[in-house]
């Protein structure tokens, strides 16, 4: 493996160039949404499946007030590892996330227009929005939109929410996730994921993380102890019974998303069968919802103070 | 003349979603006119993702002014009557006539509706369009939907165009007021295009790089990507619904033709052509056969023929791309990369399947659930397993079922025409049986469930199973709808008719049957199926023996499912014996009812309840299921074959109206109310409490009647019926039958066995005595009426001529008919009855039947009761319309 090259400050920064840095496609989504007004979070620190389940994502699109907000997550989905041997199948990986919460009335143009800040022409590539809706049981939540086609490629699920937690969306909020490794694919041209420029310093994405897939899809499918996950599973949950208990929605909602990743690393154990599954999902499902409901519940006298006329 | 201009943009609409959405535009934008009174010609609609635009012509300037006229009180009534009556009707008192009404003064007032302008309706019929639009999911968006009444619409709405003559016809909703400008294509024209009328609505679009007329659209991709094939040597694949999804998806579509890597190629022909079709809505291309030698593939996997015909499938793809781009080439590439991504985790899927056979992957049935109350997948399996092989065992499905009518017509020993044994083929369904389910486990229909039963076929061929049975499982799930090929090759009959009657008889059998409305269970999909799978193979037997052996294996299963059924004190064999064939013998009833009494056997109180009255329906599901803790959860046995036979001859009267047989035909031959029915009889079960041994008295058996339910020889019998009575002959036999028929009723004559209850084509006396297994009682059949006077005595006076001319050709054509029906020579029944047309006619001419003398007259209606009756032996004809 190649050495890092160390650090040199560099006098006039070299102009970024998405089309051959993994990085630089991510600051420039950065400076993009930025410049719209959105707060740029950090990832969530905590083990996820989707950026939809970032606090700032499922909380933030209930309730009246408004929230533009813009962040890279890494998401875990232990089934989909292939030790680091197929060209586009990882365990570990990134989305962006863009939360537009009302919904502005030109998001699709400022969607478009990110894209050709990170490189990609209309006219040299076919974008297509193509019908896609989504729904998540476990948070209870649905909307309407599409996935992003470039050149037939899925790059972007993009989604008008219209429900979360059980309880409507009002207003409405703008959900744009970008698969993040795809896009620079298709941007830097390349077939596989590990031959990603990470920077433009030399550094690949099979440098940063190709190993970490090998040892991870190892420990999720053969080595993780499974007692000991079943017992994550069942303190997650007593846990966000406690915190809800307590009145602390945030806090419980965090373990309802625990318990859906510890669930996640027993299916990827094949430790729960066909008939347990449904009843697992429908345990991580009750915890999120009641999360959600109870945080929904708990702000709801300050929205409408602040929102005369609004309702739950 | 007006004309009118009418553009609804939106974000992009679902391409599925855009013919329905024209239809309801044009009917609301037609309500909305109805309303105002102005009739409306032809419309234009066009849709593009992007928009629904709306053109119609000739409207008129304004709506017709309207005078209406409203009576009120007479004269004289009080003031406050009158007065409430002008303001009613909106008009001064001093306005209001008074008219003579029936020598009556009357106030009327005459209301006059003066003319609206155009623009003024439809300013008022935009937003109520908009409101009203029905979508199948709508959604709400953007800061006003901070209110749950927010406007919806399928995405959010972003522009109206309303002009009218040129003129914009204002209006507003939802915030968006209405204008004149509107987007051309989203890539290819910046910024907003000033619409001037609905003549240049059209073309400026186009100039703007949007064909608005989907229709248009749609020839450029099915010519463009046909001749993207062309100049590639190849043939396009047709497939219409891809046009109309690609010119759902594409304001400016361009055809482009990619190739993927030949390697592909090795995968089955329809996994490639449904990745590329449903994952990514790319047309496939096919070669001429000369072709695949030279290019060296050979890789094709030709055990089960594919679809394709003689054409095979090439390594290219069509996409339509919705921009004139830079490259095009570069636009291609990207697709066959998402493309080569798709197909390498089909081959994937392909070549892990085959590690295991399908013997292997059906063991994973178990694991799936059919119904919670019908047990696993496996189970099922099970059942059509056995179900297929008692199909050719008692020589329902025969080797050489084309062609052959009637199983009269064979002996069992019969050889197969195909070169296949009773024996062999027997085998060889249950086999198929066993494994056509299997490929529901497999990686490739878990991903891709409409590929179900073509994989289970391919991956049979390559593990070497027999070619009859690799075809069996390939097409078992056949016919899927009308129109589709109706499997006629044994093996696959046999598999099929057992699949769709295990579904059938087992969802009623747990009474969920289908309504109107609802059908989760596809069960009248699945009825019709059987029906053509009938009709097709010629297969002639009770439609009620099918039900009821079914029935049978379910009843089994249920057991199986339930240990605790079978370890019941009361047992001491008696469930086995139970079980046992040579009990079956008598018939599943008994073993239905059987079973339920023992089931129901620790609940004393609930079995009185539901047991004692003799002859009632005695199995109450409602009832069990509010007690709770009653493990056998089938509806009786006797109700599930009745409602399963008259659902399958509903749907049978359904197909006739399609295939032009009339379904008074069908009536004729089907007369209402021949049920099966419970009946008493002796029968001791050992092991019961004396207190519960009258319980043990009760049972099934089928009424002293041949039932008409073979489903072939109705169909075959109300084609030659249908031929009859479009016949001169026919039509004035009816009418002689139905002059009898009134003749008789009026004189109270009672029809032999109990109107409409007649045995039909069924050959009369001689096969009236069968019970369950031939054990009824004397004392339990139906009563006979009471013999006639004058019925076959000799007459106590010389008939007319006429009257004997009757006679002898009665005497002729009676038991002609009956024998013909009996032998299935249905033309032959027609014929004879034919022969009775002269003489009835006569008969009725030269006759009088009322004599004043009371011997002639009984003996002249006994005539025509004999004359009935030979009719009725082919067909119900009172039942026949005309």
């Amino acid at each position: 493996m190649n050495a890092v090259p160390s650090f040199t400050p560099a006098q006039g920064l070299p102009a970024r160039d998405p089309a051959r840095s993994f990085q630089d496609m991510i600051l420039n989504l950065h400076d993009f949404w930025s410049a719209q007004g959105c707060v740029i979070l950090q990832p969530y620190d905590m083990r996820m499946g989707a950026g939809t389940f970032h606090t700032a994502t499922t909380l933030r699109a209930l309730g009246p007030e408004p929230w533009n907000a813009a962040f890279v997550q890494p998401c875990r989905r232990p089934t989909d590892g292939r030790y680091g041997e197929n060209p586009n199948r990882l365990q570990h990986y990134y989305q962006y996330q863009v939360i537009l919460k009302p919904s502005p009335p030109d998001i699709q143009e400022l969607y478009l227009k990110s894209l050709s800040a990170i490189g990609i022409d209309p006219l040299a590539h076919d974008i297509r929005f193509v019908e896609d809706d989504w729904e998540s049981p476990t948070l209870g939540a649905w909307g309407l939109g599409w996935e992003v086609w470039c050149d037939g490629m899925e790059v972007t699920q993009f989604t008008y929410f219209q429900q979360m937690g059980g309880f409507d969306c009002k207003p409405v909020a703008g959900e744009l996730t970008y698969g993040l490794e795809r896009l620079a694919m298709y941007i830097q041209g390349v077939d596989n994921v590990y031959d990603l420029a990470f920077n433009a310093a030399g550094v690949s994405y099979g440098e940063v993380f190709l190993e970490n897939e090998r040892q991870m899809s190892k420990w999720n499918f053969e080595v993780a102890d499974t007692v000991a996950l079943f017992d994550l599973f069942t303190k997650a949950e007593a846990e966000c019974r406690n915190a809800l208990s307590a009145g602390v929605p945030i806090a419980a909602y965090e373990q309802a998303v625990e318990a859906s990743h510890v669930f996640n690393l027993l299916q990827a154990r094949g430790v729960i069968s066909v008939q347990e599954r449904a009843s697992y999902m429908g345990r991580v499902r009750d915890l999120a919802r009641s999360s959600c409901e109870a945080y929904a519940q708990k702000m709801t006298p300050e929205w409408e103070a602040k929102y005369p006329g609004w309702v739950l | 003349m007006s004309d009118f201009l009418l553009e609804l943009r939106c974000e992009e609409i679902p391409a599925r979603m855009q013919a329905g959405a024209r239809a309801e535009l044009e009917k609301l934008f037609r309500r909305e006119l109805d309303a105002a009174g102005v009739a409306v010609g032809e419309l234009t609609i066009w849709s593009t993702p992007r928009r629904l635009a709306l053109i119609v012509r000739g409207l008129p300037l304004a709506t017709e002014a309207v005078s209406e006229e409203a009576k009120g009180p007479p004269e004289g009534a009080p003031d406050a009557a009158i007065d409430g009556f002008c303001r009613k009707a909106g008009v001064e008192r001093a306005a209001l006539e008074l008219r003579d009404i029936k020598g009556r003064m009357t106030y009327f007032a005459v209301i006059e509706q003066p003319g609206r302008a155009m623009a003024d309706v439809l300013a008022a019929a935009i937003p109520a369009i908009i409101r009203d639009f029905s979508w199948p999911k709508s959604m709400r968006w953007g800061a006003a939907s901070i209110a749950t009444e927010s406007l919806r619409w399928v995405r959010p709405l972003s522009g109206i165009v309303a002009l009218l003559d040129g003129e914009v016809v204002p209006c507003e909703v939802g915030g968006i007021a209405s204008g004149r400008e509107t987007a051309g294509h989203r890539f290819h024209h910046e910024g907003l295009i000033t619409i001037g009328n609905a003549d240049d609505y059209a073309e400026k679009l186009r100039a703007c790089h949007v064909i608005v007329d989907h229709e248009e659209r749609a020839a450029i991709i099915r010519n463009g990507a046909a001749q993207a094939a062309a100049d590639a040597g190849l043939t396009l694949v047709a497939d219409e619904g891809l046009v109309i999804e690609n010119a759902g998806l594409t304001e400016w579509p361009v055809p482009l033709l990619g190739r993927f890597d030949e390697a592909f190629l090795d995968v089955p022909p329809e996994v490639i052509q449904l990745t590329a079709r449903v994952n990514q809505k790319y047309f496939v291309a096919t070669r001429a056969p000369a072709q695949a030698g030279a290019s060296g593939s050979g890789a094709q996997s030709t055990e089960v023929p594919a679809c394709a015909g003689t054409h095979i499938l090439a390594n290219a793809f069509i996409c339509t791309a919705n921009i004139d781009a830079i490259d095009p080439a570069v636009v291609v590439d990207g697709n066959r990369k998402v493309l080569a991504a798709r197909l390498s985790d089909a081959r994937f899927f392909w070549e892990q399947d085959q590690k295991k056979t399908l013997a292997e992957h059906a063991k994973g049935l178990s694991r799936i659930t059919f119904h919670e109350k019908l047990g696993t997948v496996a189970d099922k399996v099970d059942r059509v397993a056995k179900l297929a092989r008692w199909l050719v065992e008692s020589d329902i499905v025969t080797p050489a079922q084309a062609g052959v009518s009637g199983r009269s017509a064979r002996t069992p020993e019969m050889p197969a025409s195909a070169g296949m044994t009773k024996n062999e083929l027997a085998n060889m369904a249950e086999q198929a049986a066993r494994l056509c389910k299997a490929d529901l486990v497999t990686e490739m229909v878990g991903e891709f469930p409409e590929l179900q039963g073509l994989m289970g076929g391919y991956y049979a061929a390559k593990e070497g199973l027999p070619q009859e049975v690799a075809a069996a499982i390939r097409d078992h799930y056949k016919p899927v709808g009308q129109g589709d090929d109706v499997p006629t090759a044994p093996v696959t009959v046999a598999v099929s008719l057992a699949d769709k009657l295990d579904t059938l008889v087992g969802f009623f059998a747990i009474d969920e049957r289908p309504t109107g409305s609802k059908d989760p269970f596809a069960l009248r999909r699945a009825a019709l199926a059987i029906i053509e799978l009938i009709l097709s193979a010629k297969v002639t037997t009770s439609f009620r023996e099918l039900i009821s052996e079914d029935y049978r294996l379910h009843a089994l299963g249920l057991v199986d499912r339930h240990p605790s059924l079978a370890s019941d004190p009361l047992d001491g064999g008696f469930l086995s014996e139970l079980l046992s064939p040579s009990v079956l013998v008598n018939g599943p009833a008994y073993l239905s009812r059987s079973l339920e009494i023992w089931a129901l056997r620790d609940k004393p109180p609930l079995l009185s309840a539901l047991l004692d009255e003799a002859g009632s329906p005695m199995w109450c599901p409602d009832q069990i299921r509010k007690t709770g803790g009653v493990r056998f959860e089938f509806v009786g046995f006797v109700d599930v074959v009745n409602a399963v036979n008259e659902y399958v001859f509903e749907r049978l009267r359904e197909r006739s109206r399609r295939e032009g047989i009339r379904p008074d035909l069908i009536d004729a031959l089907l007369p209402k109310g021949v049920r099966i029915d419970n009946r008493k009889i002796k029968i001791e079960l050992p092991g019961l409490e004396p207190s519960q041994r009258h319980l043990t008295r009760k049972f099934f058996y089928f009424p002293n009647v041949r039932l008409q339910d073979d489903v072939s020889r109705v169909v075959v019998l109300a084609e030659a019926l249908q031929a009859f009575v479009t016949t001169e002959d026919g039509a004035n036999l009816l009418a002689g039958y139905k002059r009898a028929a009134n003749i008789l009723k009026k004189e109270n004559y009672p029809p032999r066995d109990g109107e409409g209850d007649r045995p039909q084509g069924g050959g009369g006396d001689s096969a009236a005595s069968a019970g369950i297994g031939g054990k009824s009682p004397p004392s339990a059949a139906a009563p006979l009426p009471p013999p006639r006077i004058g019925e076959g005595a000799a007459l106590s006076y010389t008939p007319e001529p006429a009257e004997q001319a009757l006679i002898d050709a009665l005497a002729a054509a009676a038991p002609r008919a009956a024998e013909a029906v009996e032998a299935e020579r249905f033309a032959d029944a027609m014929a004879a009855l034919a022969t009775l047309r002269a003489p009835i006619d006569r008969f009725f001419e030269e006759v009088i039947v009322n004599a004043d003398e009371a011997d002639k007259r009984t003996a002249r209606l006994a005539l025509l009761a004999r004359f009935r009756d030979a009719v009725h032996r082919v067909a119900d004809f009172s039942r026949i319309e005309g």
